[in-house]
């Protein structure tokens, strides 16, 4: 079965309207789907599984709020990592407050908590676009991060604001090893990115893009333009919200508020840039990329570099990493602004014309 | 064939709007009324403050002066939202369209205010969203079927030709189903023959959904043949109205396209 | 109250610090509309640059001079390899790009001259001026108040050049409208290269600063952050701006720290001014100086 349409007839709106109205798609993501739920846990040992699919999954989940924010609605943020520490610390709190509280219920709450925060900083977008928003999200990260240190209600007394998460347990089931925290991430991050497919591909989508692409326009259309960008700020802050529960429980297990500093905001932003701004898959693709780059490179530069004679000083690597990142950015952003989900998507169209080029 | 067309009472009236930017006088006092059903024109000269009189009519500019009464509203300013609520859609000079996004999905934002459901259901999509969804897409097929546009439906806009863009942006408009449509320029840079087409299009939306039109255009030739009543503004003011023959006459509009000095 | 102007001095003073980084962030978006983040990565590399040639024997004056050479070579290649390719993208594609400048620019200054935090001693005491202290009894430092002349200097200096030379009425002229004044026939390119050259003196002068005050280290590029909130008081093309914004700035974050600050626990300082210009964008989003911009549809 070659990968094209031929033959694949839509009788209703509906059927036109899927979100892979290509059969061979649909045969695809079902098999990744397989893949991730049953035969990497089976295969995976457990350094795979915490240090790079967990870590994997949960800037996955981060990306795809930054997306939704800058890529769908056009806003910058550079506060990415202060709404994280927010669901993160949220969670927390819920957690040990609330006997009862469930800890899935912990992670929404922790996520509603970062939409609050999120939508409280996005208000300027109101009247500030561009650059302008971005150094007001900037203030997002810094105070946010500063709040969380020095009022210590918030890690309940602890020194420095460090919080070590409380054990993941549903039903009386603990969630102890790198198997069963992946499938928790994997089956949370799987429905979030569902739930956002699906809002993108409806009204609130189109808005958020209306918005980003013209927003006099939209607003004469009858979007109403201030809800939309609120409603990107809160549902953005909502993703990176549980982003940052699930990289305090199930990645880190203790964090502190220093550990969501202006640096994590920046990779997130990355991720986007390099995977694809405005793109679930990219937010997915450009997380994959970050994750596994630096392990990559400490693993193959210095043998690369004692290979053909030279001798590498000692962090040389996390310079070459910042020197590698920075000029990918600029790549990205000159050669291809859509990132790897454009060459993925390009690559699909090559392939649904093979063997003909044109 | 002339049709007869029932022009009924005012919809939409201006009472002696002005509008300045800093220094700048873009309308001075200027009043004129819109009735149910017919074609409007506004002309004049590049400058003349056309653009400014549509943007004062559905709520981008706020004048200082006057009112703008709609469908019996009497009203300062309006915003945006309101304008679009109350029935009044809108194409503009230099095209509008959301550019990374599909002809399909910028019509489908045409429909923004008949949604009926939440981002809360959306996000879980089966149920009442889809059926939301089905149902406006029908609207918005309508819409593209009666623009001609099928062929086009999955491509991004900022691939699309010109006069291709500027038919999108009007189906954009039609899918809101407003009672008022306002055209800004919708020919401006077409060909003869995409000029006829789009007169034929705007023609037919006031024929068969009764829309009332107000255009801005400066293809004299087309202005005289699709109106009904013509507004005539020079450096922000009113020099003319009436029906095509009387402002085709009038000496002030011979001067002002003629350029005598003042 | 002697202390209350003795802080407040000690605002103004750093306030002028910051004027001085964000005089660099202003040159650039001036002449290119690009508001560059890697501002601050520049003010490291060359604070590390003229330390790294220090150790390696070149004596102060001949480092700074190869340190210039360095920061002209850096600005030209800039505008060749980042801005060229993103000539006519939306403003927020170069200012993500800076981003990644930033980041270039900072790991290829630790990779050069190591990682390590250095001193930087380029011959002016830090020590309070004595006849001041014996008259008022207030401790100005007098590291302070020469830094604050040099910035004077150099604010005086970039004034003239920016409106009496050629080059300056073109940078202006190319700031106003890329298309006329390629039209008039400016050398788009030249001037660019240019400006990104000026900005990497200017971003050389502040790391001599800031770096002989604080040490020259990696914190070196938060100094880019604090002088943000400058240019949103200040508003982004205004060379009086950045000045009057980072007075405003350095003097009310010294004051909130130390009168607001014991209230809330300390350390307000890192996000006060942020705080400040976020408030004052509500009231007046084009800035202090900055112009309105009517939108037209």
């Amino acid at each position: 079965m070659l990968y094209r349409e031929t033959g694949q007839f839509k009788t209703s709106y509906a059927a036109d309207q899927q979100i892979f109205p290509l059969r061979q798609d649909r045969i695809g993501v079902v098999a990744t789907l397989l893949v991730a739920f049953i035969v990497v846990p089976l295969v995976a040992n457990e350094y795979w599984l915490e240090a790079i699919l967990i870590p994997f999954l949960v800037f996955s989940l981060a990306a795809l709020g930054l997306n939704i924010l800058t890529g769908y609605a056009g806003q910058l943020s550079l506060g990415t990592a202060a709404f994280m520490a927010v669901g993160a610390f949220g969670a927390y709190n819920f957690e040990l407050r609330l006997e009862w509280m469930p800890i899935l219920g912990s992670f929404a709450l922790g996520g509603v908590c970062a939409a609050f925060v999120g939508i409280l900083f996005g208000l300027p977008s109101l009247r500030i676009k561009g650059f302008y928003l971005a150094v007001a999200t900037l203030a997002a990260q810094f105070f946010v991060v500063w709040a969380l240190t020095h009022f210590n209600w918030f890690s309940n007394y602890s020194a420095s604001g460090v919080i070590t998460a409380q054990r993941i347990e549903i039903f009386g089931f603990y969630f102890l090893t790198g198997q069963s925290k992946y499938l928790l991430v994997l089956a949370i991050v799987t429905l979030l990115a569902l739930a956002a497919k699906n809002m993108v591909r409806s009204e609130t989508g189109r808005a958020w893009m209306a918005v980003r692409d013209f927003d006099v326009a939209a607003a004469v259309i009858g979007i109403p333009v201030m809800r939309t960008k609120l409603l990107a700020f809160a549902v953005s802050s909502f993703y990176c919200g549980v982003a940052g529960a699930l990289y305090a429980y199930a990645y880190l297990g203790t964090v502190e508020p220093d550990g969501f500093n202006l640096d994590l905001s920046f990779r997130i932003l990355f991720m986007i840039i390099i995977g694809g701004v405005g793109s679930i898959l990219g937010s997915f693709l450009g997380a994959a990329f970050i994750v596994l780059f630096p392990i990559l490179l400490n693993r193959f530069a210095e043998p690369f570099a004692n290979a053909i004679g030279i001798d590498l000083p000692s962090g040389m690597s996390s310079n070459l990493e910042l020197i590698i990142f920075g000029g990918l950015i600029i790549f990205f952003l000159a050669v291809e602004p859509l990132g790897l989900a454009r060459l993925w998507q390009v690559a699909k169209e090559k392939l649904r014309l093979w063997p003909f080029p044109h | 064939m002339e049709q007869v067309r029932n022009i009924g009472e005012p919809i939409l009236v201006v009472e002696n709007v002005s509008l300045a930017f800093g220094g700048v006088k873009a309308l001075q006092d200027v009043s004129f009324d819109v009735c149910e059903h017919e074609v409007r024109a506004i002309i004049g000269p590049n400058g003349a403050g056309k653009s400014s009189m549509l943007n004062v009519v559905n709520g981008v500019y706020h004048p200082q002066q006057g009112h703008v009464t709609f469908k019996g509203v009497r009203r300062q300013d309006m915003n945006s939202h309101e304008a679009a609520s109350m029935g009044i859609a809108r194409t503009f000079q230099n095209i509008a369209l959301f550019r990374g996004m599909t002809v399909l999905d910028n019509i489908m934002t045409g429909r923004a205010l008949k949604m009926k459901t939440n981002f809360l259901q959306q996000a879980l999509w089966w149920g009442p969203a889809r059926r939301d969804e089905m149902q406006n897409r029908h609207k918005v097929e309508e819409v593209i079927d009666f623009l001609e546009i099928q062929h086009i439906r999955k491509t991004p806009v900022g691939r699309l030709p010109y006069g291709l863009q500027k038919r999108v942006e009007l189906a954009r408009a039609l899918a809101a189903e407003p009672e008022v449509l306002l055209l800004d320029e919708p020919m401006a840079g077409m060909n003869l023959e995409e000029k006829q087409d789009m007169c034929r299009y705007v023609l037919d939306v006031n024929d068969q959904f009764g829309t009332t039109i107000v255009l801005i255009e400066h293809d004299m030739g087309v202005v005289m043949d699709i109106s009904d009543r013509v507004v005539v503004l020079d450096y922000g003011q009113k020099i003319a109205d009436g029906t095509p023959d009387v402002v085709r006459a009038d000496k002030k509009v011979i001067d002002a396209y003629l350029g005598v000095t003042h | 109250m002697q202390f209350f102007f003795e802080v407040l001095i000690g605002g103004l003073l750093a306030g002028i610090m910051y004027s001085l980084v964000a005089l660099g962030f202003v040159l650039i978006y001036k002449a290119s509309g690009v508001f560059n983040f890697a501002q601050g990565a520049m003010v490291f590399f060359a604070a590390l640059t003229v330390v790294g040639f220090m150790e390696q024997g070149a004596p102060l004056p001949l480092a700074i001079g190869l340190c210039l050479i360095v920061m002209i070579l850096l600005g030209v290649a800039t505008e060749r390899i980042v801005l060229r390719p993103l000539v006519n993208q939306p403003q927020i594609t170069l200012f993500m790009a800076t981003i990644g400048l930033a980041f270039f620019v900072e790991g290829l200054a630790q990779g050069l001259w190591g990682a390590q935090v250095h001193a930087l001693d380029i011959g002016i005491p830090d020590t309070p001026i004595e006849s001041l202290m014996d008259k008022t009894g207030m401790l100005i430092s007098q590291f302070d108040l020469i830094a604050a002349l040099i910035c004077a200097v150099l604010v005086t200096l970039l004034a003239v050049f920016f409106n009496k030379t050629r080059i300056g009425r073109a940078l202006r002229a190319v700031a106003d409208d890329h298309q006329a004044a390629l039209a008039v026939g400016i050398p788009l390119k030249q001037i660019w290269a240019i400006v990104w050259a000026v900005a990497g003196f200017v971003a050389l002068v502040a790391g001599l600063l800031w770096g002989a005050r604080n040490g020259v280290q990696f914190a070196l590029t938060f100094v880019a952050l604090k002088a943000l909130p400058v240019l949103i008081l200040g508003g982004f093309e205004s060379i009086a701006g950045a000045i009057v914004g980072g007075l405003i700035v350095g003097s009310s974050e010294k004051l909130a720290e130390v009168f607001l600050g014991p209230y809330v626990g300390g350390g307000i300082e890192g996000w006060f001014a942020y705080v400040v210009a976020l408030l004052f964008l509500l009231v007046r989003p084009q800035g202090l100086f900055g112009e309105k911009i009517i939108e037209r549809v």
